[in-house]
């Protein structure tokens, strides 16, 4: 078997031992790695589908997948940041099968900066936490990344929820870093702006 | 600086990946507009408010189910 990284001074990450016990068949090293990642890769995968029954889909998917294709991990990268990209590219595929966006391609360049140039400068006081309970809180936030094209929404997702780096997410994504900055950047500023509407500080006498 | 320079500059500001020169320019940018404190402010925010609340956090009954499946189905690979 070939080893899947070559010695030196860098600390070995501890996946890297499940994976070869599980190459070798140990199916329980597998579990423990399905046990790690299961939460985060359906995280990702509802982020991007919006769609949960997609979402469990895909994680099923992404495991199986990964299963079948354990040999071709080369342990250039994290385990789980191989998992990261199956999981992107299978959602993508979802949301291509169900056509609900026009944009559903990593690699195409949106070139628009609309709702990406600032326009409320209001500060957020008090802290959304204080303002809204747990639901309705999730409720604005989900429906505000739903509005986000699926290329900024994945890269706020693996970047800011996830929190990848910029080098794993442009490798989980096929992009380059300038690409991944630049969706990053106008992902940030479209969700900022939008959740302004319900965050920013009110004027005394304004309705919440 | 200005204001479009410092948003150019916004996710290696957050990413502390500045260097010390551009680093200096932004705080004297933002020392002197009240927009782009706003802006700052309100984005770091905005990364908190959905790192903090899980807004997709998955039931210990659907991992549960979703794990089993998983891994039968994995088993079920090995044997054929």
């Amino acid at each position: 078997m070939p080893a899947i990284q070559s010695p030196g001074t860098e600390e070995i990450h501890p996946d890297v031992a499940l994976v070869a016990r599980a190459r070798e068949g140990d199916a329980a090293a597998y579990e423990q790695l399905v046990r790690q990642y299961e939460r985060q890769i359906f995280r990702v995968a509802q982020h991007i589908t919006q769609n949960r029954e997609d979402a469990e889909d895909i994680t099923q998917d992404t495991f199986l997948k990964a299963y079948e294709k354990l040999e071709q991990f080369q342990g250039n990268s994290k385990f789980s940041t191989w998992l990261v990209r199956i999981a992107v590219n299978e959602s993508l595929m979802r949301l291509r099968k169900r056509k609900t966006s026009k944009t559903v391609s990593m690699d195409e360049d949106v070139q628009t900066d609309e709702g990406s140039i600032p326009r409320d400068f209001a500060e957020w006081r008090p802290n959304p936490e204080q303002i809204f309970d747990q639901n309705e809180l999730n409720d604005i936030l989900q429906r505000t990344i739903q509005g986000l094209p699926p290329g900024f929404r994945t890269v706020f997702t693996l970047r800011d929820i996830e929190n990848l780096s910029t080098e794993e997410t442009a490798e989980a994504l096929g992009l380059s870093i300038p690409a991944v900055k630049s969706r990053l950047l106008r992902a940030r500023l479209q969700l900022r702006e939008r959740l302004s509407r319900y965050f920013r500080q009110r004027k005394e006498g304004q309705p919440a | 600086m200005n204001c479009t320079d410092f948003l150019s500059q916004l996710t290696d500001y957050f990413d502390g990946q500045i260097s010390p020169d551009l680093l200096s320019e932004v705080r004297t940018h933002l020392a002197g507009c009240s927009h782009c404190q706003v802006v700052l402010n309100t984005t770091r925010q905005t990364i908190e408010v959905y790192r903090d609340n899980e807004v997709y956090e998955i039931s210990d009954e659907l991992r549960e189910r979703l794990h089993s499946a998983i891994m039968t189905k994995c088993l079920e690979k090995k044997r054929a």
